[in-house]
């Protein structure tokens, strides 16, 4: 491995992964009301882990995040089909989504649905499956 | 008051545009890889940052909206675009482009060969 002392954009990189990170969950909680959702904020979070990629290499980035991304694909799509498969118990079709307005201490007057639930499988199959293509490319000696 | 505002932002979005316009001439005219560089990571950065804040202040003055989200992109620009530049520059040299040939000093030439002997 040939080290090379970047060390404009390995500092850079620790200001930088917070804001894109930061955004990427930005973007994922307000897709109900503003443009966004799991998918793109699940293509932006591993754009951060790709720059993370770029930055360092593939073992180091494993040592940082050591996440196997096939699990993360199949606990995304477990969510999906828990959420849509919950509405069978309570007697209504398949993908029915229920919502409900909780008053927190902190935060307020909070409307909670269950298709942020659904929205959370959609961003973890997105994170998993892109950086399972990109590690396999990656990797490949 | 919303006669300075609307100057202001009149300025900045005009500004912002004649800067990328400048940073388009540079990366036309000018000689060589590195002195195109200069040009397209410096002026465009400064316009694009410009037109962004014009844009911004637009928002907040005549829609009430203060959007986070731009402020957000002035800042992300102004550390990203810079380290892109100089990245780009460091790949070109490192494969080997030449410089402009009335360029007078490579002082990281030197310096190159100097640790090769080592």
């Amino acid at each position: 491995m040939k080290k090379t002392n970047n060390i404009i954009l390995e500092t850079a990189l620790k200001a930088l992964l917070f804001f894109i990170v930061l955004y990427s969950v930005y973007i994922f909680t307000a897709g109900h009301y503003y443009p966004g959702g799991g998918f793109i904020g699940g293509l932006m979070t591993s754009g951060a882990i790709v720059l993370l990629l770029i930055t360092y290499d593939i073992k180091t980035v494993q040592r940082i995040l050591p996440i196997n991304y096939r699990i993360i694909t199949a606990i995304g799509l477990l969510f999906a089909i828990g959420t849509s498969a919950g509405s069978l118990f309570f007697n209504v079709p398949f993908l029915t989504h229920a919502f409900t307005h909780v008053e927190l201490p902190v935060l307020g007057d909070l409307s909670l649905h269950t298709a942020t639930l659904f929205d959370l499988g959609v961003y973890f199959v997105v994170v998993g499956v892109t950086m399972t293509i990109i590690q396999t490319i990656g990797e490949d000696e | 008051m919303t006669v300075i505002v609307n100057f202001l932002i009149g300025f900045f979005i005009l500004a912002g545009a004649i800067l990328c316009l400048i940073a388009t001439f540079g990366v036309i005219r000018l000689p060589d890889v590195y002195t195109r560089n200069h040009a397209a990571s410096k002026a465009a950065t400064l316009g694009v940052m410009s037109i962004l804040l014009g844009t911004f202040l637009y928002f907040y003055s005549f829609e009430g909206h203060f959007n986070s989200r731009l402020i957000l992109g002035i800042v992300f620009l102004f550390m990203t675009s810079p380290i892109s530049g100089h990245l780009i520059n460091r790949a070109a040299y490192n494969s080997g482009v030449k410089l402009w040939d009335r360029s007078v000093r490579d002082d990281l030439k030197e310096y190159q060969k100097k640790l090769h002997e080592e």
